[in-house]
């Protein structure tokens, strides 16, 4: 390998993606909005969920307690209810999603404490309304009960982010995101176009190895993804206030293998297509369940156990682990070595599967 | 000898799944000359010059370029040969100053040598006074000669060209013929495929490729003695009519309108000036007959045609 090569393509890499106004709006833009999008948007805090309140005990107490939920901001009581059916009848036509159900014996069940005193009745259709009735059943009842010592609820203790404050676990996540949306794809196209454009039956006229040529293009997209990634913590920490807990050197030298590993995914999906077009679609095929399974969207722990499988093999996953251990609990690499190999066997996988590729393409 | 031959090809055959491409192509191309490959689309012409380049392995047959084993030795070979693509394959987003600067590291040049040659090549392809502007908004003479000053940097013993003019005006052709013949005189050789005739005609030798097969090679005026059909010139008022009366006649190989002629390429034996005239008549059609001289477009249609006119005499024999 010829550095002189090497360094000649970047430089060529460079100033085409200076020229190429698209790529580089997109290189900032992308972050930005993606950014702004996730933290203002979209907001996973469950507030206000609409419910109705079927009292059939109208004790004083259950009285007390309609009104410490109501003053927990978590449900909004829209309607007073006064059968069964018509509970039925407000969930089925959408007016509701949760429906509190206290029995004529709550009294009574308050104080034996064998079953549960309150009913909650919840539209299942939503995920998020499931996953925020389940932290309503734990409600404390006890003050209600009197000085009763064995609590039956229990109560969550939120530790890393006590204000549940979504951006401050959506943020680290982003950084991932948007890594694995325009790297892969930046790279895929990058190579691709060399070969659309007929520079490439050109190139291997020349003393260029495939391997000066596919390292010389990827180089430039290191440094532009750390550029991104300064971004978006800039912005996170600027906009949402979300705070860096370990150091910035480990969130640098994480982010840098996870660039690593999707250039080099990037380079695998360039030997499979054809076209610029094709290695759009192909990045946005592993971009899909990227986001979905790799904890971004949805808790890892409540995948099915294939799920979670799938979930280990891709790059993402260990990325999320890795940053929101470092920004978020101030973890080290060395506690999170594990995450690292993964990265670091992902990222050799794919190279060695292009090896064998990038020669094959040159007949 | 074999320092004055640059290229030797036996049974050169290249297969893309049930389609033949190339097809057992025997070539010999000696030193500082224009060899030219003739033929249509998707004759193989492309093909042959990227095997011959080491780009593409053949299915099977012997090339040896420049004394090298190809593809083995292809490596070693891409440092001294230049190859001017068939599309322009210089970065259309990159200016001509850039393009060639980028060029010129790929092929390791020396820093020194490579800004002294790149302003040699400016000036002698009239580049100079476009050296900022980017390779894409150039005309496409301009692009062409871009891509010679590309191909040629690096002084290459051996130039192939593929199909170097078929975006470029008359005017621009003739220029650019003229910059090759300045690299022959020079020691280059050069390998060039076309479908133009005029252009084949400035060739020193050429090959006439139809369907993956070596049909005919030669120098221009060699291949065009050597034809074994006669040239008839008819001249008459109703030329169109006349083609259809000899469309088809055994012995009659093409027909071609030209003006208000009609251009009659026929086997030597069968047909004379005194049958021709004599058919026509029977026909209702005066005509004057005279001899005319062949050129390569009766050698290219000719040799294209083969099979079909071997099968009429054999038909004609039974």
């Amino acid at each position: 390998m010829s550095l002189r090569r090497l360094f000649s393509i970047v430089l060529k890499e460079l100033r085409q993606l200076r020229r190429d106004r698209l790529t580089f709006a997109m290189i900032v833009g992308i972050p930005t909005m993606q950014l702004l999008l996730f933290g203002f948007a979209i907001n996973l805090d469950v507030r206000h969920l609409d419910a109705a309140v079927l009292d059939q005990a109208g004790t004083m107490r259950s009285r007390e307690l309609v009104a410490e939920l109501a003053a927990s901001q978590v449900l909004t009581l829209r309607e007073a209810l006064s059968s069964p059916q018509q509970l039925d009848e407000a969930l089925r036509q959408g007016r509701i999603s949760v429906g509190l159900v206290i029995p004529a014996d709550f009294e009574n069940r308050l104080e034996r404490g064998d079953r549960p005193a309150v009913q909650l009745v919840v539209d299942g259709s939503d995920q998020v309304v499931q996953q925020a009735a389940r932290q309503l059943a734990a409600y404390p009842l006890a003050h209600l009960r009197g000085q009763s010592a064995a609590t039956a609820s229990m109560e969550v203790v939120n530790f890393y982010n006590p204000e549940r404050r979504a951006p401050v676990n959506t943020v680290p996540g982003l950084v991932g995101v948007i890594l694995t949306m325009t790297m892969v794809m930046f790279t895929a196209m990058a190579l691709v176009r060399e070969r659309e454009r007929g520079n490439l039956e050109m190139l291997i006229a020349t003393p260029v190895s495939p391997w000066e040529l596919t390292v010389g293009k990827v180089l430039p997209f290191v440094g532009i993804g750390l550029v991104q990634v300064s971004l978006v913590l800039a912005l996170g920490k600027l906009i949402f206030a979300v705070p860096l807990r370990g150091s910035l050197l480990d969130v640098y030298l994480a982010a840098l293998l996870f660039i690593i590993a999707c250039l080099a995914l990037g380079v695998f999906l360039s030997t499979l297509a054809r076209s610029q077009f094709q290695a759009m679609q192909l990045a946005f095929f592993t971009f899909l369940p990227q986001i979905l399974l790799s904890g971004f969207m949805f808790p890892y722990a409540g995948m099915p156990r294939a799920a979670q499988w799938l979930a280990e093999i891709l790059p993402m996953t260990h990325f999320l682990r890795l940053i929101r251990g470092i920004a978020l609990r101030g973890a080290t690499l060395a506690d999170l070595w594990i995450e690292l190999v993964a990265l670091a066997v992902f990222s050799a996988l794919m190279l060695g599967i292009a090896v064998t590729r990038v020669h094959k393409r040159l007949d | 000898m074999s320092t004055a031959i640059a290229i030797r090809a036996r049974g050169l055959t290249r297969r893309f799944g049930a389609l033949v491409a190339v097809d057992g192509v025997d070539l010999t191309v000696g030193r500082a000359q224009v060899y030219g490959f003739l033929g249509p689309n998707g004759s193989g012409k492309s093909t042959t010059i990227r095997m011959l380049c080491g780009l593409l392995s053949p299915s099977a047959g012997d090339i040896e370029v420049l004394g090298l084993q190809i593809p083995q030795q292809a490596e070693q070979l891409k440092r001294r040969i230049g190859y001017m693509t068939q599309k322009f394959s210089l970065y259309e987003d990159l200016s001509v100053q850039e393009n060639l600067e980028f060029l010129a590291a790929v092929q390791d040049l020396p820093r020194a040598a490579a800004r002294a040659r790149i302003q040699e090549l400016l000036a002698r392809y009239w580049l100079a006074d476009r050296r900022r502007q980017l390779a894409g908004t150039l005309s496409g003479g301009q692009k062409q000669r871009l891509a010679l000053a590309g191909a040629v940097l690096h002084k290459p013993e051996l130039l192939f060209l593929d199909e170097p003019t078929s975006a470029v005006d008359p005017q621009s052709r003739r220029e650019f013929w003229d910059s090759l013949f300045e690299l022959t005189d020079a020691g280059t050789t050069l390998l060039v495929s076309t479908h133009y005739m005029d252009e084949a005609e400035r060739c020193h030798r050429l090959a006439i490729l139809d369907q993956g097969r070596l049909v005919a090679d030669g120098a221009p005026r060699e291949l065009c003695e050597a034809l074994p059909y006669a040239v008839w010139l008819v001249d008459c008022a109703a030329p169109r009519r006349a083609q259809l009366v000899l469309q088809g006649q055994d012995g009659i190989v093409a027909l071609a309108q030209i003006g208000a002629e009609l251009r009659v390429l026929a086997a030597d034996a069968a047909w004379n000036a005194e049958r021709l005239t004599g058919h026509l008549r029977e026909s209702g059609i005066e005509a004057q007959v005279r001899r005319g001289a062949a050129n390569l477009e009766d050698v290219f249609v000719a040799a294209t045609r083969k099979p079909a006119t071997d099968a009429a005499a054999a038909g004609a024999a039974a």
